[in-house]
């Protein structure tokens, strides 16, 4: 194996386009560092981004979104006060990945290219409508995260390309998100089924909303179905009737040992209807925070 | 396969080694400079047993590679202890507790848990048992670590 610690994201590109063997990018390394130790994947060129400065930089940009560098850990997200307030969705879908150790060093964007469809990060990220910079040969693209997984273990990037950085919107006036998984213990556990909602008010009724489901088939899922559900509403009972009744309909999960399709999608209903909930009362109290100032 | 030379601190010590790209951090610290406080129990970042600190952040040794520590500062059992011998009070705490039975997880608990005072000077127990979630221990059923934790932490507190 050979070991590279390139200075660009351009360089770290041509490294991996001229390979002609098993390559992987290294930046918190919790997935690449355990496929190596198992055998399962023994890279020829191992590629470690976290020379490239600015990588491990968390930026708010003028317009009020965030920039999260490929490098960034989770342990990091939760330690920037003004991220949480924004995308708390976000930070505590990545916050449930692994112990105090693995967040010391697990990204977002590791855990997005690691293709796992239970990956807690992801959902948070599509339902924020993040998007990636990625890096190749053929130059820069930006791609919305929602259009990166294409399989377990499998991502849309092409040979030879990297994620740079992770982008998050201006969270803007009266938004909010939330994400929840459910795991049969209380932590150190793989998803079963998690959903992300992000969603913007007017007064009281949602006017925008992105539902994400995690873990109930082959990549996350962006229902569309659950956003019109509750897009009109003031989220009443009937919307989240409607809401669980479009996760389920959109759910379709394969049984396994962490549990079975019938549960899975019985599942998915139940954590949108929560994760709704909890995302309308943060858009809410941003609003009075907003009022209060 | 061609070694790198590494050159790192540890514990406040200027070292270098001659690392194989794909030795862990871990292997590097018990193979190469005879650092054998911590501990190989899964090799792969579930059991804690290897907690280091890498330039203050707690990680698994086992999830880093050797190579990876160029430059950086690592912080491992090994330092907790004044160098006179000096106990730290964590250490003492789990000596007094009897926080620890075959002792393999204790140097990962200590490390882990020096981290979360430094951190939070006075965790709840719920924010304990969460914070050491990855740091397992197949002997004491924890309760006795928390409660040395806990005591450690009132310690240092009124020290402070």
């Amino acid at each position: 194996m050979r070991y590279h610690s390139p200075l660009t994201f351009e360089a770290a590109s041509r490294v991996a386009a001229g390979a002609s063997g098993v390559t992987r990018f290294l930046a918190g390394g919790t997935d690449v560092l355990v496929q190596l130790r198992a055998g399962s994947v023994t890279p020829d060129d191992l590629i470690d981004l976290k020379r490239i400065p600015g990588v491990g930089s968390i930026t708010r940009e003028g317009d009020g979104g965030w920039t999260i560098g490929a490098a960034v850990s989770g342990a990091a997200l939760g330690a920037t006060p003004g991220l949480v307030s924004d995308w708390p969705g976000v930070v505590e879908g990545m916050g449930l990945v692994g112990s105090t150790q693995v967040q010391g060093r697990a990204t977002l964007a590791g855990n997005l290219c690691n293709g796992s469809p239970a990956a807690d990060g992801v959902p948070g990220l599509v339902a924020a409508g993040a998007t990636a910079t990625v890096v190749g040969p053929e130059g820069r693209r930006r791609m919305a995260i929602a259009d990166i997984p294409a399989g377990p273990g499998r991502t849309a990037l092409q040979p030879g390309e990297v994620i740079a950085a992770i982008h998050l919107p201006a969270r803007g006036a009266q938004g909010g998100d939330a994400y929840e998984r459910f795991i049969p213990r209380t932590e150190m556990d793989i998803a079963v089924v998690g959903c992300a909602v992000n969603l913007r008010l007017d007064g009281d009724t949602i006017v925008e909303a992105r539902v994400a489901l995690g873990a109930v088939a082959p990549t996350v899922l962006l229902v569309e179905a659950c956003a019109q559900a509750i897009v009109g509403t003031r989220l009443d009972e009937a919307a989240l009737d409607a809401l669980a009744a479009a996760a389920r309909a959109a759910a379709k999960p394969i049984s396994d040992k962490r549990g079975t399709a019938e549960f899975r999608t019985h599942v998915a209903g139940v954590l949108a209807r929560r994760v709704a909930v909890t995302a309308y009362n943060r858009a809410k109290g941003n609003r009075a925070k907003g009022a209060a100032q | 396969m061609s070694k790198i030379h590494v050159t790192t601190t540890v514990n406040g010590d200027a070292v270098d080694f001659l690392a194989d790209p794909r030795e862990t951090l871990l292997d590097c610290l018990r193979d190469h400079l005879g650092l054998t406080g911590s501990k190989e129990g899964c090799g792969t970042g579930d059991c804690g047993a290897c907690s280091v600190r890498l330039d203050g952040v707690l990680v698994s040794s086992c999830l880093v590679l050797g190579v990876e520590a160029e430059g950086r500062s690592i912080e491992t059992i090994e330092g907790m202890a004044s160098p006179d011998g000096t106990l730290h009070p964590l250490q003492r705490k789990f000596i007094e507790h009897a926080a620890l039975q075959c002792g393999f997880c204790t140097p990962g608990i200590l490390v882990a848990a020096k981290a979360l005072l430094e951190e939070n000077p006075d965790p709840s127990e719920s924010e304990i048992r969460y914070w050491l979630a990855g740091n397992l221990c197949r002997c004491t059923g924890y309760d006795k670590i928390i409660r040395a934790v806990q005591d450690a932490a009132a310690e240092l507190r009124g020290a402070a």
